[in-house]
């Protein structure tokens, strides 16, 4: 008798908003954990003294690096309106399934709102000019 | 543990297409998945083609008509064909729900069925449910009591017994369970939607005096906690039930009685 196949699963399985909201959410939360570690880094940099910030300031105020941060802010607006949702769920409300659904689209377009002015506020050209 | 992609020995291959009904003018598409524990071989997906004038409107009925003309060693599990014994549970069309109950002009044509997911398959569309039916016996389904037994039955009021609409009409398919990724990756120690749905239906019960060591059992990082609110399992139900919602009245419930 042969070891039984297991049967297919990810592959297979259709695609649910309630199921994009929540593995978006997962993602947000480790992209955040990845801007902690630049965070650490550049709180280092500053505490080591004028050259190892220097050697910081000339990494992080690169180009590339703006997108990045627009990622973070991203995954920070996400994370945090995703959040607030459980909250709500953990009190046993919005948990029917039309519910569900609305709220994955509310959190989508609150999210992206959000993000759009975080980013406004950090990343606009004149932001930092006096 | 997180795995996604299928073990060598469950990789997908190419299988055969049978041939048409003679004389069919109106024909479905079927894309199912066959695997033979005799054959040595691995799992693949065949295709079909039902005759739609000379069968009835369900899924069921056309896996029936399938065996029946084209290929009798097609094998599936059903019994009541009308949503009642959860025999027929699988997937189809990407969502896991009763063959029975599923109109075939319902899903997208070529119709694509495979077992309920991640499971063993032990042949064809048969996953083995050992693992889900331990885990339903892990919660103790029946009435537990101290108090000495009533001359008659166990009284119950209407109301207390409207707590328990939304939990009685279960029938175990697996259905939900089997949609959930939680599940997919933890069955080995999260209990599942449906396990956890029924854990419900006892600690919601009036008449049942074994709540406090019901939810001792479920205060566990992962029987209880290892649901996300994913969802899937609401919407693959296909009784319209809402394990999700049952899910968050437990851990309701967990925080409830500390406060």
């Amino acid at each position: 008798m042969p070891e039984r196949p297991l049967s297919p699963f990810l592959t297979v399985y259709k695609f649910k908003y309630t199921l994009a909201t929540s593995i978006l959410n997962r993602f947000a939360g480790l992209i955040l954990s990845a801007g902690l570690v630049m965070l650490v880094y550049w709180l280092v940099a500053l505490a080591s003294g004028v050259r190892a910030y220097a050697q910081a300031r000339a990494l992080l105020s690169l180009g590339v690096m703006k997108f990045l941060y627009a990622a973070l802010l991203a995954a920070f607006a996400y994370h945090l309106i995703a959040g607030m949702r459980h909250l709500v769920w953990d009190t046993g409300r919005g948990l029917e399934k039309k519910t569900a659904e609305r709220s994955a689209w509310v959190i989508a377009c609150v999210s992206i709102v959000l993000t759009l002015i975080l980013l406004y506020c950090f990343l606009r050209p004149a932001a930092y000019t006096q | 543990m997180v795995e996604f992609t299928l073990p060598k020995n469950s990789k997908i291959t190419q299988g055969k297409t049978w041939p048409h009904a003679p004389k069919a003018v109106h024909e479905t598409e079927f894309r199912i998945y066959r695997w033979n524990p005799d054959d040595g071989a691995n799992p693949r997906v065949d295709t079909y083609y039902v005759d739609r004038d000379d069968c009835a409107p369900m899924v069921l009925d056309a896996l029936i008509w399938i065996k029946n003309n084209i290929d009798p060693t097609l094998t599936f599990r059903r019994s009541c064909r009308e949503g009642v014994c959860g025999s027929c549970a699988m997937n189809i069309d990407g969502t896991n729900t009763l063959a029975c109950t599923k109109a075939m002009d319902d899903a997208k044509a070529p119709l694509r069925i495979y077992p309920l997911p991640h499971q063993p398959v032990v042949k064809d569309l048969v996953p083995d449910l050992k693992n889900f039916y331990a885990q339903y016996a892990s919660i103790e389904p029946w009435l537990k009591t101290v108090t000495a037994t009533p001359e008659k039955e166990w009284k119950q009021t209407h109301e207390d017994r409207t707590k328990l609409d939304g939990m009685y009409e279960c029938i175990l398919c697996a259905c939900c369970s089997t949609s959930c990724p939680s599940y997919w990756w933890n069955s080995d120690r999260y209990l599942g939607p449906a396990a956890l749905l029924q854990a419900n239906r006892w600690v919601q019960d009036s008449r049942d005096e074994a709540t406090g060591e019901r939810l001792d059992n479920l205060e566990d990082p992962f029987r209880l906690y290892r649901c996300h609110t994913i969802m899937n399992c609401s919407k693959a139900c296909p009784k319209g039930l809402n394990p999700a919602k049952e899910i968050a009245v437990l851990k309701k419930a967990m925080v409830d009685r500390q406060v």
